[in-house]
């Protein structure tokens, strides 16, 4: 298991690699500059040359890179372009912030999302089935930026109970009302978006598993139905978990848009406004980040996965 | 057992609505202001995201030498003395003037200012040999000093600056350059985080505390030198929003007291909520520059032509009615807009003229961005323009990108980008120089500067020349307007709006007056109790 483990995380560094290799590229293959942004609009040819100069942005995109994962190996972020700060104070603070409203909203989504699917999955064919896998396909097609403008219309608009962007603006303290408050609204928005997928994958796995000879066997010798259902979902859980842990990445980097309109300052905003400004140091060290947290989310999954499930145990 | 439950939600929404409510706060009268910046501005010094940056930190923390009057919303801004109590050019050397400091000023850490420091600002923006130089304040500066060639102390409070060529304007340049405390500098050994952290101005608030990316708070500062601009408020907390739909939600909740840029078609919802809107011409245009070398705009009949197939009404509608006509580059509040040439909407006389020049249908390029500080709603606008150009004539390609590219193309100039006929760059127009020069002035075509099409013209190089040697300033200003009014003769841009620079505010904001400037002085606030 141990070195199971270990052979995971070596080979997180080629993918590392890779994508720190092609998010680079991308930048500088992209019109625009980095310097653009420190520089007033109308800056002579001049002045935009010396300054590049300063950052070290006219040498060959190629040595930028070397140099820059030369220093990332000795744990140096460096600075943004932008702003002057160190990039993993940005990183960290955003990051923080999105774990945050990620971590709630998977705890939230996870808990309906797989009641609803075995809901549905036991009831396969019912009404009831039909019904959530309604509310899934309703889940799923709500644009989350068009459903967040909504609830800010009606609690923070009309009914003025909710603030409607921002945080309480310090370190988050999960004993005051006063920050709760600020994580409502984009926490509700966010857990929407996999509510659908994984109640959709629940249903299917679940029925899939009621088929299944071995629960008409444990139905034949007399089991209480709840513990049928019990080993079925023990059964279900491999794919479910699978899909979830998938979602927890897509929500660390993906709610760009909701952290947008709420102006929640998360790394989704962060990556947006580095990608807007050619912030080359944070986007380079946001990205691996995000990066490196997918690949931690995917093996924490699978070996949760075959705990759970001997089937696919590794060696 | 319905009525039951009902209670019970009843009470939990009581609950709720009580909890929600803001906790009393002592009597500090408190600003809250959602800037459209992504993030905070910088607090070193020069700010960066735009004059947005400049409206809410730099003049808020720092003075310049010289200052704008803000006081007053019927007349076009104007500079008046800062740091500086009066300048003059040295009467025996065109090129030297001469800075007058103010006696009595003391930055927020308590040390007093003399022409040292101004002396030691300048190095911090030039002389990249000095402890405190800055490569950001540098790239920010350059803008303004590009005619400098040195600075040197005079005696205790009067410093000379020497140019390279003679500049009349010079003193408005002057107005961007914000002077930080030496000492601070000094403290944090010249690092310019750790002084943006914690910095020290002589402005009319002092740094309280910032939450990077997320808030800045200023107090005011009681012992700032200019007894009438004490902020009449004790904090002002300054918030990124980029969001119109955002900042607007923000307002409506109560969230905030003021909010820059309120999307058109929210206006009537704000309206209706009892929120003003205020608005006022300012010294900002949306135009496309275009390309004098290559294509149908080296003709100045297309040129016209351009200018008379636009019906401006059409844009102000389709803008809420928050933006006004533009029919050359500066609006008409301006002191040296002059009597120029209207190019009234006449689409036929548009396709004469394009007849005449031997291009109809007249295909053109325009490169446009998505959004963009000062650029407005440029998708639905630059939409229209090719709509009512093509009805005259013009066959309109749109080359779209974001704004970061833009900005460069517009840098590189026309050499570059041969095939584009004309760039959508909305640019701050707040003095002589930056409002008319550098656009049709042959030393500032692009990529030296931004002319960006490489208009040139002997006659109005010598216009330039001449402006920038009078001292006088009615002499200089009867120039100016001749400048004006042959760039409208010229027609070296197409001319479609002015913003009019909305923003809204709760009812409880007393006292703003809003200036015909990107600059606006928020000292004179009061805020009602609610």
């Amino acid at each position: 298991m141990f070195g199971y483990v270990i052979r995971r995380l070596i080979a997180a560094i080629p993918i590392a690699l890779g994508v720190s290799m092609v998010c680079f590229a991308l930048v500088f293959l992209a019109p625009g500059d980095p310097v653009q942004t420190l520089l007033p609009p109308d800056a002579d040819a001049e002045t935009v040359a010396r300054l590049k100069a300063l950052y070290g942005l006219d040498r060959p995109i190629v040595v930028q890179y070397f140099d820059w994962l030369w220093r990332v190996a000795g744990g140096d972020f460096g600075r943004s372009i932008a702003n002057g700060r160190p990039v993993i104070e940005e990183i960290q603070r955003s990051l923080g912030n999105t774990v945050l409203l990620a971590g709630l909203s998977v705890l939230i989504a996870f808990s309906i999302a797989f009641v609803l699917g075995v809901i549905a999955g036991r009831k396969s064919g019912t009404w009831l089935d039909r019904l959530v896998t309604g509310v899934a396909v309703l889940g799923v097609s709500i644009p989350n930026y068009w459903l967040a403008i909504v609830l800010v219309i009606i609690f923070s608009v009309e009914m003025m109970i909710l603030p409607s962007s921002g945080t309480a603006g310090d370190t988050f303290d999960p004993t005051s009302w006063d920050h709760i408050r600020y994580l409502i609204l984009p926490v509700i928005t966010l857990s929407m978006i996999p509510v659908g997928i994984i109640a959709r994958t629940t249903r299917s796995a679940v029925s899939e598993v009621m088929n299944q000879e071995f629960v008409v066997t444990l139905r034949a010798n007399g089991l209480p139905e709840w513990r049928v259902l019990k080993h079925a979902i023990k059964n279900a859980l491999p794919p479910v978990l699978a899909v979830m842990g998938l979602q927890f990445g897509t929500l660390m980097g993906g709610s760009i848009l909701v952290e947008t309109v709420y102006a929640w300052p998360g790394s989704g905003y962060l990556l947006s406004k580095a990608i807007l400004t050619r912030d080359v140091p944070v986007l380079q060290g946001t990205i691996l980040v995000l990066a490196m947290i997918f690949v931690v989310t995917n093996l924490a999954v699978d070996l949760f996965q075959s705990t759970l499930d001997p089937r696919i145990r590794r060696g | 057992m319905t009525t039951r439950r009902l209670a019970t939600l009843a009470a939990g929404f009581a609950l709720l609505a009580t909890l929600a409510a803001p906790p009393a706060r002592a009597q500090e009268t408190v600003l809250r202001v959602a800037m459209t910046a992504g993030d905070i501005p910088l607090t070193a010094g020069i700010p960066d995201q735009g004059f947005e940056g400049w409206r809410f930190v730099g003049y808020n923390l720092y003075d310049a030498l010289v200052s704008w009057d803000l006081s007053r919303g019927d007349v076009a801004a104007d500079i008046k003395p800062g740091l500086a109590e009066r300048w003059e050019i040295d009467p025996n050397n065109n090129r030297r003037w001469l800075f007058h400091i103010r006696r009595g000023v003391k930055f927020h850490d308590g040390s007093p200012l003399t022409a040292a420091d101004i002396v030691w600002n300048f190095h911090r923006f030039t002389l990249e040999s000095a402890p405190q130089f800055n490569a950001r304040q540098f790239a920010f500066a350059r803008a303004y000093l590009g005619n400098y060639e040195s600075i040197e102390q005079v005696d205790e409070f009067t410093v000379a600056i020497t140019t390279k060529q003679p500049d009349s304007l010079l003193p408005y340049n002057m107005s961007f350059l914000m002077m930080v405390s030496p000492r601070r500098s000094a403290e944090v050994n010249n690092d310019a985080d750790a002084f943006a952290r914690n910095p020290s101005g002589t402005g009319p608030y002092r740094f309280s505390r910032m939450v990077p990316g997320e808030r800045l708070e200023l107090v005011r500062n009681a012992e700032y030198w200019d007894e009438a601009r004490r902020p009449r408020h004790d904090r002002l907390v300054l918030l990124p929003m980029p969001e119109a739909s955002t900042r607007t939600a923000a307002l409506l909740s109560g969230q905030v007291d003021w909010i820059e840029a309120p999307a058109p078609d929210a206006i009537p919802r704000l309206r209706s909520s009892r929120m003003q809107i205020v608005t006022a011409p300012y010294p900002h245009n949306w135009s496309y520059q275009l390309n004098f070398v290559d294509g149908p705009f080296s003709d100045v009949r297309v040129r016209r032509a351009a200018n008379h197939a636009l019906n401006r009404a059409d844009f102000r509608e389709l803008l809420g009615g928050v933006a006004i006509e533009s029919f050359a580059t500066l609006p008409p509040s301006t002191p040296y807009y002059g009597n120029p040439v209207r190019y009234e909407y006449d689409p036929a006389r548009a396709r004469a003229l394009l007849r005449e020049a031997g291009c109809l249908p007249c295909r053109v390029t325009l490169a446009i961005s998505t959004s963009g500080s000062g650029q407005m709603q440029p998708l639905p606008m630059n939409e229209l323009v090719k709509a009512q150009m093509e009805a005259a004539g013009f066959q309109v390609t749109l080359q779209t990108m974001d704004w970061n590219a833009l900005l460069q193309m517009g840098r590189e100039g026309r050499e570059r980008h041969q095939g584009v006929n004309g760039i959508n760059i909305s640019r701050s127009l707040q003095d002589p120089f930056n409002g008319m020069f550098r656009f049709v002035w042959s030393r500032q075509a692009a990529p030296a500067g931004s002319n960006w099409g490489h208009y040139r013209s002997p006659e109005m190089d010598a216009l330039i020349d001449r402006a920038l040697s009078t001292f006088d300033p009615a002499a200089r200003l009867a120039i100016l307007r001749q400048v004006h009014e042959k760039m409208s003769e010229d027609a070296v841009m197409l001319w479609v709006v002015h913003d009019l620079n909305p923003r809204a505010m709760s009812p409880r904001v007393r006292g703003f007056v809003q200036a015909q400037s990107w600059f606006q002085d928020l000292t004179p606030i009061t805020i009602a109790p609610r």
